[in-house]
């Protein structure tokens, strides 16, 4: 297969993967009983998700167009919007209705699912912190690879549990397959790129 | 510790256990024990009283109908029905949210301890279909309930009250 075909290919089905959620989720039969507020919310929940996709695709530099260095680049900025994405989606939830965002922050909600989005939430804060703090705090590459990598893997999980468990504007099956690629995408790019070299490396030294 | 390399079975195989895990936890219910000493009192759902408003009127039906709140109020112990207990409702529906005043409505039970009240149809809000019922009177602990429908697209939702005498 020619790398050009190879190219479009990928991305055709990366905007397929990212597009249909939201298209479903933007034609919701809900979406007339909520306002804008709580709209956006529940639409920056649905980037996150998309962006935690795009995420490992970077990292591994699986992208066609965006070989490593630039893949990197790009993955701090979808980083950052990420972290905007979250906080958008908690505030926006927040000004709905505040005693179901405390209950969620303060680990009392009735839904599980809310325990899992926020742990995903600070899991995606430490994650984030950890790449903004890595060169002034100095971290070994190894160390930060195998920290980063292990935070990325537990916002993936808990941020799929989250978004799997909510009855909500996605559509059933794309938000299945958003979460399975974003799973699999992650798992594919930590077997490439060997993210648990430190321990392997530790434990021939011992 | 963390020999095991991360591949897709193990990763996979936790997902699985922890998705199984949910379910046993999004399946759990209050069940009250039948008659052991007497008939328990309903405890209050954890995020009843969300977006509580006391004083709810007194109300023919909330809105414009077309979804059924219904339900009934016993004594703990004896598990006599209890009459003219009146029952605060409100919940995320096809013509408000939670927090609006126009959402809440009360009614009273009947001599057979049951209540029914008309109320707009309720769509899923913060990922789930429910509804909130309060009892907040004097003669009794207050309870806040918390029922989740088994499916949007239901038509009614039932939630039953065993109220502790103060």
């Amino acid at each position: 297969m020619g790398s050009k075909i190879r190219g479009i290919l990928i991305w055709g089905a990366l905007v397929i993967a990212i597009v249909a959620p939201i298209t479903i989720a933007a034609t919701s039969d809900y979406l007339a009983y909520r306002s804008g507020i709580y709209i956006a919310a529940g639409f920056a929940g649905i980037v996150a998700m998309a962006l935690i996709l795009i995420q490992p695709l970077l990292a591994a530099g699986y992208l066609p167009g965006l070989a490593m260095l630039r893949g990197r680049r790009l993955h701090h900025w979808v980083g950052a919007s990420l972290v905007i994405a979250i906080l958008a989606h908690v505030g926006g939830l927040w000004l709905t209705s505040p005693p179901d965002v405390i209950d969620a922050l303060t680990f009392t909600s009735p839904t599980p699912f809310s325990d899992f989005g926020v742990l995903a939430m600070w899991g995606l804060f430490a994650a984030a912190a950890l790449a903004g703090f890595r060169k002034t705090l100095r971290i070994r590459p190894a160390v930060f690879r195998f920290a980063h990598t292990a935070l990325a893997v537990f916002v993936v999980v808990t941020g799929s549990a989250h978004a799997l468990l909510i009855e909500g504007t996605m559509g059933t099956t794309s938000k299945i397959a958003l979460c399975a690629l974003a799973l699999a995408a992650t798992v594919k790019a930590i077997a490439d790129l060997r993210s648990w070299a430190l321990l392997t490396r530790r434990r021939r030294r011992a | 510790m963390f020999r095991t390399p991360m591949n897709r079975r193990t990763l996979l195989s936790a997902g699985a256990a922890g998705a199984g895990a949910l379910l046993a936890m999004g399946t759990s219910s209050h069940f009250v024990p039948a008659r052991a000493a007497g008939l328990a009192p309903t405890p209050s759902m954890r995020g009843g009283s969300n977006n509580y408003r006391p004083g709810a009127p007194i109300v023919e039906r909330i809105g414009n109908g077309g979804f059924w709140m219904t339900g009934s109020v016993r004594r703990a112990g004896d598990g006599a029905p209890l009459e003219g207990i009146r029952i605060q409702i409100w919940a995320h529906t096809t013509e408000g949210y939670e927090r609006d005043p126009e959402s809440h409505g009360a009614t009273l039970t009947g001599a057979d301890g049951t209540f029914r009240l008309e109320m707009p149809q309720i769509v899923p809000a913060f990922g789930q279909p429910h509804g909130h019922l309060a009892y907040d009177g004097d003669a009794y602990e207050t309870v806040f309930l918390r029922p989740v429908m088994p499916s949007p697209r239901d038509t009614s939702l039932n939630a039953d009250f065993v109220l502790q005498p103060v």
